[in-house]
């Protein structure tokens, strides 16, 4: 019997490329992340984050790169990799014709356990994650939240080192939401290494450690999310001129208050300015009055993925047209 | 506790846990049988799936032996050994066809995804619900039979004749279903699985001995017929059933399902495995 040395790093990827047709879904992503740490992948839909995980969950093949979990090579020991990774995918991916307990059952005997033992993880997750009622019902009359729980629990049938979560909460509505993050959060406190991709900020920034920046197959920020707000500031103040001609006086106004550039809005007079402070916007609305310039309208928002995007990359998150130029930019290190 | 033959999987260790290098043939064999329990399980709660293999052996038995009865044998009773045997051999390749269909489909849903991530054999995923379909094939088989003995077809064979004519028939259901269940890992939807299904299944039961003596064909489509697998079957069938005759056809018959088997399971395994 051999033995994989012991590695800090749950995942190590370099240079990861995928490519379908002429499109680089994934264009060199690098990505490491340490044993016992929530790593959050934060992009808009289409950005590489989906192709990424399956890549490394062995799911789909990858066409250029390097990467191992634990010190085991993907591409070299799928079957290796596929008992280290319990994957929770974008659409619940369980069996519509069975029921609860079922799918559990069938997931573990699939895993090698004992017909007894798989009915008796079964109930305990189906407990764990109150699916309790539900465990005779089959799938096709659970609600969206419960499907994503049961998918959640039968990933983690095997204890799994390491977790995959894919979007764990899109077309969630809040409340659900909320609890699906209570869930994720218990799994965290019980020392489960994550990777989680989302198209949600505040998620990233209620669950993860550490957020990779993904847009167009790069990665093109790296750090904590204290790190991250820091560099979009940490709310937006949108101001709307009364009179479309003021724009330009009033930006020179914000831009003397704040010392930033504020970033014009498509309609007309609008702009937004990123704040440090919440407070700094009643300075700009004071030096506006001063200035004898009135608002139509202002409102103090927090931080949007796509003003992240504004301030990382300089376009916006649905902006796929803008042919400015991709920098690398490493918030921190 | 395991024999020689299912001998245990290499394992490695990685943190401190202990990793399966390889499944063990063992691993495969419950893997697959967990995949044929999903494959009953879901059988069970869509009825549907189950109108190809009760409702047209019924239909087409009686359909057929009516219709084409007097004109090709002189009566009915004459023309019930050869579209009997003909029509056992159609419907088990419908069935298998609807194999073929039924795994596409299934890919195509958020389960298999979780299949594809799970350390399990690639094999067990396409083997559990072939191992499953065996039933609808003995359900297939086993209807158009007593239709025909309804209907008044006594079997020369005897009940051993008709066990071994039986038994073939599923055999053979389950051999040609690799083909179509390599379409299904091949084709871009259900519905294209149904089209190719559709262009290979027709030529290969209507030009074949199925409903017509061969001998009364042309020259160069008796040549297809005699070489066309499902003639095969159909060939030893009839000697098993109307004859209770253990002959060559037999033979040949198993050697062209094996052949199949051994040319259409890998090519299967490899394109879902590829898939991924």
């Amino acid at each position: 019997m051999t033995r994989v040395p012991d590695t800090d790093l749950a995942v190590a990827a370099s240079g990861l490329v995928k490519t379908f047709g002429d499109v680089n879904a994934v264009d060199g992503i690098d990505l490491e992340v340490r044993r016992g740490e929530v790593f959050g992948v934060l992009g808009p839909n289409g950005a590489g984050k989906t192709t990424t995980l399956k890549m490394l969950a062995t799911l789909l093949p990858m066409d250029g790169g390097e990467a191992s979990i634990f010190g085991v090579d993907v591409r070299r020991h799928p079957h290796m990799i596929r008992q280290l990774v319990g994957v929770t995918g974008q659409y619940a991916s369980v069996d519509e014709n069975l029921t609860g307990a079922e799918n559990l059952w069938l997931f573990g005997r699939l895993q090698g356990l004992s017909s007894s033992r798989a009915k008796a993880t079964a109930n305990d997750l189906l407990e764990r994650f109150g699916l309790t009622e539900a465990r005779d019902r089959q799938i096709s009359t659970f609600s969206g939240g419960m499907r994503r729980r049961l998918d959640l629990a039968a990933s983690l049938i095997s204890q799994p080192p390491l977790i995959f979560l894919d979007e764990p909460t899109t077309g969630l509505d809040p409340r659900t939401r909320g609890q699906m993050w209570d869930t994720i959060r218990d799994l965290i406190r019980e020392g489960s290494t994550v990777l989680l991709t989302t198209q949600y900020l505040d998620e990233a920034d209620q669950l993860a450690d550490r957020i990779a920046v993904i847009d167009r197959g790069l990665k093109v920020a790296e750090g904590t999310p204290d790190e991250l707000k820091t560099s979009v500031g940490s709310s937006t103040l949108q101001l709307r001129m009364a009179e479309p001609a003021d724009t330009t006086p009033a930006v020179d106004v914000v831009r003397r208050v704040l010392g930033e550039e504020p970033v014009l809005t498509p309609e007309a007079g609008g702009m937004n300015a990123a704040l440090t402070d919440a407070n700094q916007a009643a300075d700009v609305l004071i030096a506006l009055r001063q200035a004898g310039l009135s608002i139509a309208s202002a409102t103090v928002q927090k931080p949007t993925l796509d003003e992240v995007f504004m301030a990382i990359t300089g376009h916006g998150a649905e902006d796929e047209t803008d042919q400015q130029p991709r920098h690398e930019m490493e918030v921190a290190s | 506790m395991s024999t020689s033959l299912l001998a245990d999987h290499e394992t490695t260790e990685v943190l401190d846990r202990t990793i399966i290098t390889r499944p063990s043939l063992r691993d495969t064999i419950d893997q697959s049988l967990a995949m044929a329990w999903r494959a009953l399980k879901k059988m069970r709660r869509n009825p549907e799936q189950w109108f190809d293999v009760t409702l047209q052996p019924l239909l087409f038995t009686a359909m057929f032996a009516y219709i084409f009865g007097g004109a090709i044998s002189g009566s009915v009773e004459d023309y019930l050994p050869i579209v009997i045997t003909g029509i056992l051999a159609q419907t088990a390749l419908t069935a298998c066809m609807a194999t073929g269909i039924q795994l596409r489909e299934d890919m195509d849903k958020g389960v298999f995804d979780r299949f594809k991530s799970l350390p399990i054999a690639r094999i067990a995923p396409l083997v559990g619900p072939a191992l499953a379909d065996l039933i609808r094939y003995a359900t297939a088989a086993t209807l158009t039979i007593l239709t025909g003995l309804l209907m008044g077809y006594r079997p020369g064979g005897g009940f051993v004749g008709v066990l071994g004519g039986w038994l073939l028939t599923v055999f053979a259901g389950w051999s040609l279903a690799w083909i179509f269940t390599y379409f299904g890992t091949r084709a871009r939807s259900a519905q294209a699985v149904q089209g190719i299904s559709m262009m290979v299944m027709f030529p290969l039961t209507f030009l074949s001995n199925a409903f017509v003596p061969s001998s009364t064909l042309p020259g160069w489509l008796e040549a297809f017929v005699k070489v066309n697998p499902v003639s095969l079957v159909i060939s030893a069938v009839r000697d098993l059933m109307n004859d209770g005759a253990l002959t060559a056809n037999v033979g040949w018959a198993l050697l062209g399902c094996g052949i199949v088997v051994a040319i259409f399971l890998p090519l299967s395994v490899r394109s879902y495995s590829r898939k991924m």
